[in-house]
């Protein structure tokens, strides 16, 4: 993969993700992490090889079948690219809207999911008067809240104390023991060895895979 | 009550700088394609009317008899019988009327004024009005011809190359308003294109979010457009009424100098009517312009 007709950022990069896997996605800063996410949730096209994503070939995909396959994937960025205009509520239930849900369902389930991620009293607020960790975590109600199969994080413990780290880590597990295939690109040795998931080490635009360790927490 | 037109929106649309100037431009374009519109129809129902009235019509005019010292002899009377006893027995005339003293002082009252006893003093030639039957074939030509021996001097107008010359200038004037109302519909697409793409750039960050939590290209789409409509609808609506109150005012004062000069000016109810739906018209071309602008620019995103 190429941005314009820079250097290629990723080449030779082989690997396939089970369903209901969860990898942490590691390497030094500029390895390609976050171009990678971006090629997997389909920001990007790659200027060759191959992408198969819910046994689809992203290649051959007609373009306004991509919108569906999207849906399928939550993703929460390391810079939150929270709405500011929007309200909390709003901005979680996005997804849904997108999906074309109904009013009074997509309400339901933002309310809800906003509650269990600690944000009930701030539904109608507006992200800008949130703390980093909030945003954060009304970032992540927006990714996982249509239920997506692949759930991609780019640093989403980058912003917060490592208390709320282990929460949010223990949120994706959750989400991952229902069958959500969870890729995490981090920096946090200390979480990637507390929770000991299968590697993704990507280094000079090559990857490696560091099978599962035995759970250190 | 404009806020009934727009849907709820992800985007910051209604922040916009555009959205304050967009119905102000929108109303300056009504307002203009509003007046060449109704300067359209008030000329194309004046030609109608003309075409109408002189179709099938000519005039004859019956000189005064001249002695041969040049002094003027009065009595018309005996030509102007002999013409119209000429002029019945043509199987294509209808029929042929001398136009009386008093018609000839209306004829000559926007240049006279009410003044009759002038228009008895002056040396005017006799007009008669003849109309032909539908399918007559008579020209004007073959009148004079017939006429020519009997009432020496006589003359027949069929109005031809009057009404040609004027229907000329009426239709040349009718392409330069159907000119101005192509332009300001074309201003009208090129200020909605340009707004719309302004909208794209300065919300790009929200678009590529909606973009790849899985917004098809027609959802994002649906907010520009029914934006363009609520201010297409709005501005519309300011220009119709502005152009409204300046026709009623022109109609108001061609009213008061008296319509001899002057083609009516006053429209119809239907007229009004197509008027009313200019607005309807471009906010409905803002939001197909709008519309087609993002899907363009959409289309390029993987």
């Amino acid at each position: 993969m190429r941005y314009g007709v820079g250097p290629e950022v990723l080449h030779d990069v082989n690997f396939a993700l089970a369903p209901g896997s969860f990898h942490f996605l590691v390497g030094p800063s500029g390895a390609g992490k976050s171009s990678l996410l971006r090629l997997m949730y389909l920001a990007h096209r790659p200027s060759r090889g191959l992408i198969t994503l819910f046994d689809r070939d992203i290649a051959t995909t007609p373009r306004h079948e991509l919108p569906e396959l999207r849906r399928k994937i939550g993703v929460v960025f390391q810079e939150f690219r929270l709405l500011d205009h929007l309200s909390v509520l709003d901005n979680v239930a996005l997804p849904l809207r997108v999906a074309g849900m109904g009013e009074k369902q997509i309400r339901d389930y933002a309310e809800e999911l906003l509650s269990w991620v600690g944000l009930a009293d701030h539904m109608q607020a507006r992200p800008a008067i949130l703390s980093g960790g909030q945003k954060q975590r009304v970032a992540i109600a927006r990714a996982v809240i249509s239920r997506p199969k692949l759930l991609l994080a780019d640093e989403p413990t980058g912003n917060v104390d490592d208390k709320i780290a282990l929460r949010l880590l223990y949120l994706f597990e959750e989400l991952n023991k229902l069958g959500t295939t969870i890729v995490i690109a981090t920096h946090n040795e200390a979480l990637i060895s507390r929770f000991g998931h299968s590697q993704l080490h990507l280094e000079n635009g090559e990857i490696s895979v560091r099978a599962a360790t035995k759970r250190g927490a | 009550m404009f806020g009934l037109f727009e849907s709820r929106s992800d985007l910051p649309l209604r922040t916009d700088a555009s959205r304050r100037f967009l119905p102000w431009l929108v109303a300056l374009n009504v307002y203009l394609a509003a007046l060449a519109l109704a300067g359209l129809m008030a000329l194309g129902d004046a030609v109608s009317a003309w075409d109408k009235g002189l179709t099938g019509s000519m005039t004859v005019q019956i000189p005064a008899p001249v002695s041969k010292d040049g002094d003027r002899i009065n009595d018309n009377a005996p030509r102007v019988a002999r013409a119209l006893e000429l002029l019945r027995a043509q199987p294509g005339v209808a029929a042929a009327n001398a136009l009386s003293r008093s018609e000839m002082a209306a004829l000559m009252e926007p240049w006279l004024g009410s003044a009759g006893g002038l228009v008895a003093e002056l040396p005017l030639p006799a007009l008669i009005d003849v109309q032909l039957r539908d399918s007559a074939g008579i020209n004007a030509e073959g009148l004079q011809s017939v006429l020519a021996a009997a009432v020496p001097g006589a003359t027949v107008d069929d109005h031809k190359k009057w009404l040609d010359r004027l229907l000329l200038l009426i239709h040349s004037v009718e392409l330069v308003a159907a000119a101005v109302v192509l332009l300001v519909a074309g201003a009208a697409i090129a200020t909605v294109i340009f707004i719309t793409r302004t909208g794209l750039s300065l919300h790009q960050d929200v678009i590529s979010l909606l973009h790849v939590i899985g917004a098809q290209d027609d959802y994002i789409a649906k907010q520009f457009q029914s934006q363009a409509l609520a201010l297409g609808i709005k501005g519309g609506a300011i220009g119709f009424l502005l152009a409204a109150l300046t026709l009623g005012g022109l109609g108001l004062l061609a009213g008061r100098l008296g319509s001899q000069f002057l083609p009516p000016l006053s429209l119809g109810p239907l007229q009004w009517l197509l008027l009313a739906g200019l607005p309807l018209a471009v906010a409905l071309i803002g939001m197909a312009t709008a519309r087609f602008t993002v899907m363009r620019t959409l289309a390029r995103l993987p």
